[in-house]
């Protein structure tokens, strides 16, 4: 399969001699050995099995949300039932897949790999990580299989401390059970970088897609406990009865909303960072090009990162919060905008006079930037103060978020896992499959959403679980598109899983990449390198031209 | 009723055409950048497709002035977009003068409307054309939120403050409101519309509606409840007279100042140790449970109505006070 003759230059020129057939797979078996594994490797595939089922339920909530929006006044929910679903969709979705997906999932398999490590700084810290994720996971199901809850994934007091009759404070506890996963994790992959990087591996020398891992990090350390804190101080109001959000009790309900953008704004950050530390990853390799403008996307990660903690009260801009606050905070997040832009602009770049290939993954990367392209375009009405004002809470928000987070983090999501299955099962996913679901889940994703821009500038109110007839066309169309979203993320989990048995062996390098985690084989032994690679250039050099002698 | 596919949403309000405005600028200039994204995108994508045998690429790594121009390029753009929507913002922020008041409560899930001249409805709006409309929102319960599509406005209604949002119509019409903040089981329920009508027309309704204007009824609420008691002019006086007060800026015990806002007045009758008028003893009690959010709208148009020498008389100095749940019908001359 390896068409790629022209020459290339892997990170590292040690050659690896593993013994043969040892991998971080055969090298034990039985339950004990992997709920017991500091590896990795593994723990990145518990992440994995993890997060694809609440994926699976987060899905399965939202095509209920899709079926029952089909008529003006519901199709078979009652209002409590819908609102239900539709807070659980939030939850899953946001707190137990975007977040941790692709740190836990790809970052913790890769992230040693791509820095020439054998494991990440804390290994038994990584497998506690993923234990309390799966406590907070395990809460969060009972209380929405047992109940559920109906204060929609933001949590506004005062209707979340003293009016929801619901299981309020379990769902909270639950919540900030997996932050705490989610700062292990964030505080594992700082040290990591810091101190795991191999000989050579310089600052400069990291795969974008370590960088953008190192600054997610950063805001799940910074960013999360403020959550936690909010969360608490509601259980406060809601146990003692003591004033912190509730008027009635001389509290401020729109404190709770501050506290939680702080959070929950830089978080759309950590979906999306990693996301577009993939998209360097694949892009490069695809169109065999040295990424354009490396240290400005280097740049742009960091810059997203500081900026995007000075502009959460764009989310309270008919909250009632001061005008010059308002302007201040419209202001911040049109700058909070150039970076992403400055990305686009690079990726574009990056294909100039390459020499590109439409294997599936870079058909998942291509989604994405178009996508991605629009998500950001539309936020920019959103960051207009007197445009916010009509849109703000209709399903134009909803349509530009998940434009964000699923159009962005999960297209790319869908392409780094095709990208490195090979390296991680050994196997071969079957190409015109993979190229059929990512045109699926494009086409699918568009018929989706498109029409509820349409819809929010209309004016439909999110969180309505009936709406007037006017509507009905465009929610119709909306929910036609969902169907096809569905077979297109249904398509890949059927055929990985059947790769697993029958897809043809990988090799060590399929794509003909230049990562140290393609010098090792596939799928990798348990120390990742049986010599600990020593790194003489940068992560992209594909061309076929001489790279200069940097001299050190 | 509207045809059963709409595009675009009816335009009502003289607000609205500033935002479409801004809207399509939007839409025009976002639409260049992503048409020349997508072009550029897909143009590579055709012209470096890999061929057979695959030809070695160059070895680019960027282009510092480049860099710098598809930097500064959106900033410059996005000082536009903000400088445009700021405006409208802050024009939403400041209802004109003269505006016609209304008051509307929220609570699950209904929206309370009262006039001032005393007209109340549940989950309607009658308004005439042409003339500003101010509206002073509050909520008893949690936060909801006042959207009127075809006005492009909306503002978040959160309980223990009020919020205004005001709006001129342009064109006669029914429209909807929306509760856009979501409140609990109904919210999708806590909807109804707005009826703009013809002055004429308009006038008409509220003759037909017509009960005690909402000041009067706050005079009621202020004899009933004995406010008079201390605040009266002259030597019995144990708390300021409220004449002229709205709007005035006056001067705190224990130093600074507060404007007699909406805002002022209600926290003066719910809470009346946090902001006490400078000379005067903390003696007011609460009135916290006793006063609904409607009763305290009536009460401050009251305050609002009364002039200089306007203070009813306390007549009833000799009867002893009633318990405040008995209605006492009594007025002044
Ligand atoms: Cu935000
Ligand atoms: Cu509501």
């Amino acid at each position: 399969m390896s068409t790629i003759s022209a020459p290339f230059r892997p990170q590292s020129s040690v050659r690896q001699t593993p013994t043969a057939g040892e991998n971080y797979v055969n090298a034990a078996y039985g339950t004990r050995s992997w709920l017991l594994t500091t590896d990795h490797k593994r723990i990145a595939l518990l992440y994995l099995v993890s997060v694809s089922s609440m994926f699976i339920i987060g899905g399965l909530a939202a095509t209920l949300i899709r079926l029952n929006l089909l008529t003006p006044n519901g199709a078979f929910m009652t209002a409590d039932t819908y609102n239900k679903t539709f807070t659980a969709h939030g939850i899953i979705m946001v707190f137990y897949f975007l977040v941790p997906v692709i740190p836990s999932v790809l970052g913790n398999f890769l992230l040693p790999l791509m820095i020439g490590a054998r494991d990440l700084a804390f290994p038994r810290l990584n497998l506690a990580s993923w234990y309390i994720y799966m406590v907070g996971a395990a809460m969060i199901l009972w209380v929405i299989f047992s109940g559920g809850i109906d204060t929609g994934w933001t949590f506004y007091t005062p209707f979340s401390s003293k009016a929801s009759h619901t299981d309020v404070i379990p769902a909270m506890i639950a919540i900030a059970i997996a932050g705490f996963s989610s700062i292990f994790t964030g505080l594992n992959f700082i040290v990591t970088v810091h101190y795991l990087r191999a000989p050579g591996m310089t600052w400069f020398r990291l795969p974008l897609f370590v960088w953008s891992l190192y600054a997610t990090s950063l805001i799940l350390l910074l960013a999360t406990p403020v959550l936690t804190v909010a969360l608490f101080l509601v259980a406060v109001e809601r146990i003692f009865g003591i004033g912190i959000f509730d008027p009635a009790l001389g509290g401020d309900p729109v404190l709770f909303q501050h506290l939680f953008w702080f959070y929950s704004h830089p978080a759309v950050y950590i979906m999306v960072l990693p996301a577009m530390g993939i998209v360097s990853e694949v892009i490069t390799c695809f169109a065999r090009k040295n990424i354009f403008g490396y240290p400005f996307v280097v740049a742009a990660s960091l810059g997203i990162a500081v900026v995007g903690f000075l502009v959460w009260a764009h989310h309270m801009f008919v909250a009632g919060q001061s005008v010059y606050a308002a302007l201040v905070f419209s202001l911040l997040s049109y700058c909070v905008a150039i970076p992403s832009a400055i990305k686009v602009f690079n990726w574009t770049a990056t294909l100039y006079r390459g020499s590109i290939s439409f294997r599936t993954p870079m058909l998942y990367i291509l989604g994405f930037i178009g996508l991605f392209t629009l998500g950001g375009l539309t936020g920019l009405f959103l960051a207009a103060l007197g445009l916010n004002v009509h849109v703000h809470d209709t399903y134009f928000i909803i349509a530009h978020f998940h434009f964000i987070m699923v159009g962005g983090t999960v297209m790319a999501y869908m392409g780094g896992l095709h990208y490195w299955w090979p390296k991680i099962t050994g196997k071969l996913y079957p190409e015109s499959w993979g190229r059929i679901s990512a045109l699926l889940i494009f086409f699918g994703f568009l018929l989706t959403f498109l029409p509820q821009f349409v819809l929010g500038y209309l004016g439909m109110p999110r969180r309505y679980f009936a709406y007037p007839p006017e509507f009905q066309v465009l929610n119709v169309l909306s929910t036609a598109g969902a169907s096809i979203l569905a077979v297109g993320y249904a398509l890949p989990l059927t055929y990985l899983i059947w790769s697993l048995r029958y897809g043809p062996d990988a090799g060590p390098n399929p794509w003909e990449a230049t990562g140290l985690e393609w010098q090792t084989p596939s799928p990798p032994p348990t120390h990742n390198f049986a010599e600990i690679p020593v790194v003489d250039c940068g992560p992209y050099e594909y061309s076929g031209e001489e790279v200069p002698d940097h001299g050190h | 009723m509207p045809s059963p596919v709409e595009l675009f949403p009816a335009r009502a309000a003289e607000i609205a055409y500033h935002v479409d405005a801004l809207f399509f600028f939007l839409l025009i200039v976002t639409g260049i950048a992503a048409v020349g994204v997508f072009t550029l995108l897909i143009f590579f994508s055709v012209r470096y497709r890999r061929r057979t045998p695959p030809r070695p690429t160059p070895r680019i790594t960027g282009h510092i002035r480049l860099e710098l121009f598809w930097t500064t390029t959106p900033f410059l753009v996005f000082l536009v977009m903000f400088w445009w929507g700021a405006r409208i913002y802050l024009a939403m922020a400041q209802p004109p003068a003269g505006a016609i008041d209304l008051y509307v409560v929220g609570k699950q899930w209904m929206w309370k409307v009262q006039h001032a001249q005393g007209q109340r409805e549940i989950n309607e709006v009658h308004i005439p054309l042409g003339q500003p409309v101010k509206l002073t929102l509050t909520s008893e319960d949690v936060i909801h939120d006042f959207f009127v599509p075809a006005f492009r406005t909306k503002i978040d209604v959160v309980p223990g403050r009020y919020v205004y949002e005001w709006f001129t119509p342009t064109v006669a019409g029914t429209y909807h409101f929306f509760c856009s903040q979501y409140c609990g089981t109904n919210h999708a329920g806590m909807r109804g519309e707005v009826y703009v009508m013809d002055p004429a027309d308009y006038q008409q309704w509220l003759n037909l509606k017509s009960e005690g204007s909402l000041a009067l009824e706050g005079r009621k609420l202020f004899l009933q409840l004995q406010c008079i008691t201390c605040h009266v002019a002259g030597p019995k006086a144990r708390a300021p007279i409220l004449e002229s007060l709205y709007g005035a800026t006056i001067p705190l015990r224990g130093g600074g100042t507060a404007v007699a806002d909406d805002n002022y007045i209600r926290e003066s009758i719910l809470n009346p140790q946090a902001k006490v008028v400078m000379g005067w003893e903390p003696i007011m009690p609460t009135f916290e449970g006793q006063v609904s959010e409607e009763d305290l709208i009536k009460l401050i148009a009251y305050i609002k109505s009364l002039g200089p020498g306007q203070t009813p008389q306390r007549n009833e100095e000799s009867v002893p006070p009633p318990p405040p749940t008995e209605t006492k019908k009594t007025e002044s001359p």
